[in-house]
């Protein structure tokens, strides 16, 4: 007997199917449901003040798509709507000046992608491997392509002072997040953002408009966006000396760590994607990214790092963006210790963990971009291990 | 080159946004606080989640403590133990705290409230009080434990190699396992337990006309789903429904109609306490009146929250809280 799916007239043939407006803006269907940001509970005191994870596992090709990228909030996420929205430019300026949202779409826009990178992310495996999951071990990523108004052509219209050398970029939000740039930066690529893959930023991502700062950490990202004042020294806020700063083994802090090095991870197979096929064919894919530049290349093992085979890359690597990478394994059905290895623009070679630990120690927190290990088993399964 | 967009910041307008301070003092104000105002203050606004002393509370961060650990595994991070510049704390306690009510506090609180975090880390004596004038005299413990990025220096030299591609070493052996951790969350049957069509209605669900009758027999369930949004900004400190536990406030389960101050192994207020003593019962009114200003309705108890203003709110989220008895 043939396939009843085949050889039986299935109901979807048949009959009729959803018309056009049953759902005006369109969700997943239902089948991937299971395809949505996770968080880890006992990871922090409140979802107010928390993060949670994309599901990086589950996704192909490089864009994040909006309703599934990792969110992290202060002070939760709040309405602004619009008409409401004010941004100021003060300090070290010819003419403070404010603008509204409609100001913002007058002027000269552009189109970048970008990934995204929390500082934090990885940041639990710095002790040991802990969380089954690409997910959740390196969750804290998105990349979108973001349309706006470059930072510098906004300083520009203020006009900064000669004696300005730094900006410092506050939210809207109860948190105030504020972090201080050094005015190189907000003059080379920084972009004042209101749209994300071609639609309106989403409320958690900061909506009506964004900071987009290439290639560094996520927390300088400030969304809902009010406040840029320029100044000759920086403002050491509580996010750039209490947190995001990285302790090393003799109890020194490094400070100012904004580039986020380039990483890579195996997002399939992974613990929360088992092979479930057999031996034979395999597609193993995964994501690469380097704050510094494009992804030059990623290498690819399947026994832990003994022997290391070129991935193809989806598309040449794009600065500051992530890069998808494809290696087509045929599959011999005995365990696996999967890793990958980014290489970028630079130079620079994603280091094993214990290279990290060597320079950095345990305490770090923030900034781990070692080579991340999955053991696949015979089952299919995976599990997040380290290795010798 | 300049396309004349945007309006010149007023002067009262760039001084209603910009309110951070660097650790040269700029932006400080003038004003000051003492450690024995601090300690009332702190009671007040800030112990719910950094405790009486500063320890902390649960996962919310602790301020005091941790001295000398920075090199220890673990280190215990405190405004004590390792930021390095006071501004930092008085920048931030004026213009991200309290949690929830953020921005309200004034000048003389905010110096009160740090020359307190001063005092729980042993950094002054229980007679200080800081003011603008001797801010910049605070020694900071671990003001020099930072160094700039150093990256370029130590690590892109080792970093750079042309990378091994075969036989790169002899074996491969686990040395660890995040099975024998088992802390993933369990996300085997979570998928489409929430739809988002389920969140839409709430959304969409219109505000009352008027608050319902006080003692209603059936719950309306659009004001149930309405006051499931409101509770959004109880949820900080407040959990509700089956498993729910005491967090930074008590457990909400059954609270409509039960006498205050009840729920077992939550510390209570001396004020909630007492007005538990005196019969106090969470009815409609009661409540209501509770939630429209907790700090005027029980001075001096716990809950750090600004109340809510609209009546309808204060309804909706009854009515929530009612319909997990």
């Amino acid at each position: 007997a043939g396939d009843p799916l085949i050889t039986e007239i299935q109901p979807w043939a048949q009959g009729l199917g959803e018309g056009v407006d049953a759902t005006p803006y369109g969700l997943p269907i239902k089948y991937e449901g299971d395809v949505v940001r996770r968080n880890v509970e006992w990871l922090t005191a409140d979802t107010i003040s928390s993060i949670n994870f994309t599901p990086i596992h589950a996704l192909d090709g490089t864009i994040t798509p909006q309703g599934c990228a990792f969110e992290r909030h202060h002070s939760g996420a709040i309405e602004l709507r619009k008409e409401d929205y004010r941004l100021m430019i003060n300090g070290l300026v010819d003419t403070p000046l404010v603008f509204t949202y409609a100001d913002l779409e007058r002027f000269p826009r552009v189109t970048r992608t970008y990934f995204l990178e929390c500082a934090a992310n990885t940041g639990m495996e710095w002790a040991g491997a802990q969380l089954n999951g690409s997910q959740f071990t390196h969750g804290m990523i998105h990349n979108m392509e973001y349309t706006g108004v470059t930072l510098r052509t906004l300083l520009e219209e203020a006009g900064v002072k000669p004696e300005g050398k730094w900006v410092m970029v506050e939210g809207a939000d109860a948190s105030s997040n504020a972090r201080s740039i050094p005015l190189e930066k907000a003059m080379d690529d920084c972009l004042v953002a209101f749209k994300a893959n071609g639609e309106a930023l989403r409320m958690e991502h900061g909506y009506p408009v964004r900071l987009c700062v290439p290639g560094w950490e996520g927390n300088m990202w400030v969304k809902w966006l009010r406040r840029i004042e320029v100044g000759d020294k920086p403002w050491e806020s509580r996010e750039e000396t209490s947190k995001y700063t990285d302790t090393l083994e003799d109890g020194t802090s490094r400070k100012w760590t904004w580039v986020m090095d380039a990483k890579s991870v195996v997002t399939s197979p992974s613990p929360q994607m088992p092979i479930t096929h057999g031996k034979g064919p395999l597609v193993i894919t995964g994501l690469a990214w380097s704050g510094r530049g494009a992804i030059a290349r990623v290498d690819v093992s399947v026994d832990g790092g003994k022997n290391w085979k070129e991935a193809r890359l989806a598309a040449p690597g794009q600065d500051m963006a992530l890069t998808r990478f494809y290696l087509d394994h045929d599959w011999d059905g005995s365990e696996m210790f999967l890793q990958s290895r980014a290489i970028d623009s630079t130079g620079y070679v994603q280091p094993t963990k214990t290279q990290l630990r060597e320079v950095r120690g345990l305490n770090s927190i923030y900034h781990n971009n070692c080579i991340q290990t999955w053991w696949v088993k015979p089952s299919g399964e995976a599990e997040n291990v380290e290795v010798s | 080159e300049k396309l004349g967009l945007g309006r010149p910041a007023l002067p009262e307008e760039v001084a209603a946004w910009d309110k951070d301070v660097r650790p040269d003092g700029l932006g400080l104000p003038d004003g000051s606080g003492s450690v024995e105002d601090g300690e009332m203050i702190f009671a007040d606004s800030c112990a719910v989640c950094h405790g009486d002393f500063a320890e902390g509370v649960g996962n919310w961060p602790k301020l005091a403590g941790g001295a000398n650990t920075l090199d220890h595994a673990d280190p215990l991070k405190t405004v004590g133990s390792y930021w390095p510049y006071l501004s930092t704390t008085w920048d931030y306690v004026h213009r991200s705290m309290p949690f929830g009510d953020a921005q309200t506090l004034s000048a003389d609180e905010v110096y009160a409230i740090v020359a307190y975090i001063l005092y729980s880390n042993d950094l002054v004596e229980d007679d200080f009080v800081l003011s603008k004038e001797n801010f910049l005299e605070v020694e900071m413990p671990n003001a020099d434990g930072f160094i700039v990025d150093d990256r370029e220096e130590t690590e892109l030299p080792l970093f750079t190699a042309e990378p091994c591609m075969e036989n790169c070493k002899d074996t491969v052996e686990v040395t660890m396992r995040a099975a024998v951790l088992d802390v993933t969350p369990d996300i085997g049957e979570e998928a489409a337990a929430e739809t988002p069509a389920e969140a839409e209605v709430a959304e969409a669900a219109p505000a009352a006309e008027e608050p319902p009758a006080a003692e209603t027999a059936a719950l309306d369930p659009e004001m149930v789903a309405k006051g499931e949004k409101v509770f959004k900004k109880c949820k900080a400190c407040h959990q509700v429904g089956e498993g729910a536990k005491n967090r930074t406030g008590p457990v909400l389960n059954g609270v409509f109609g039960r006498t205050a101050g009840m729920v077992d192994g939550f510390k209570y207020s001396k004020v909630m306490a007492a007005a538990a003593d005196d019969g106090l019962v969470w009815d409609h009114e009661t409540l209501s009146a509770y939630l429209e200003n907790p700090k005027a309705y029980l001075p001096k108890n716990k809950m750090s929250f600004a109340g809510l203003k609209k009546e309808e709110d204060r309804a909706a989220v009854i009515a929530y809280l009612r319909s997990f008895d």
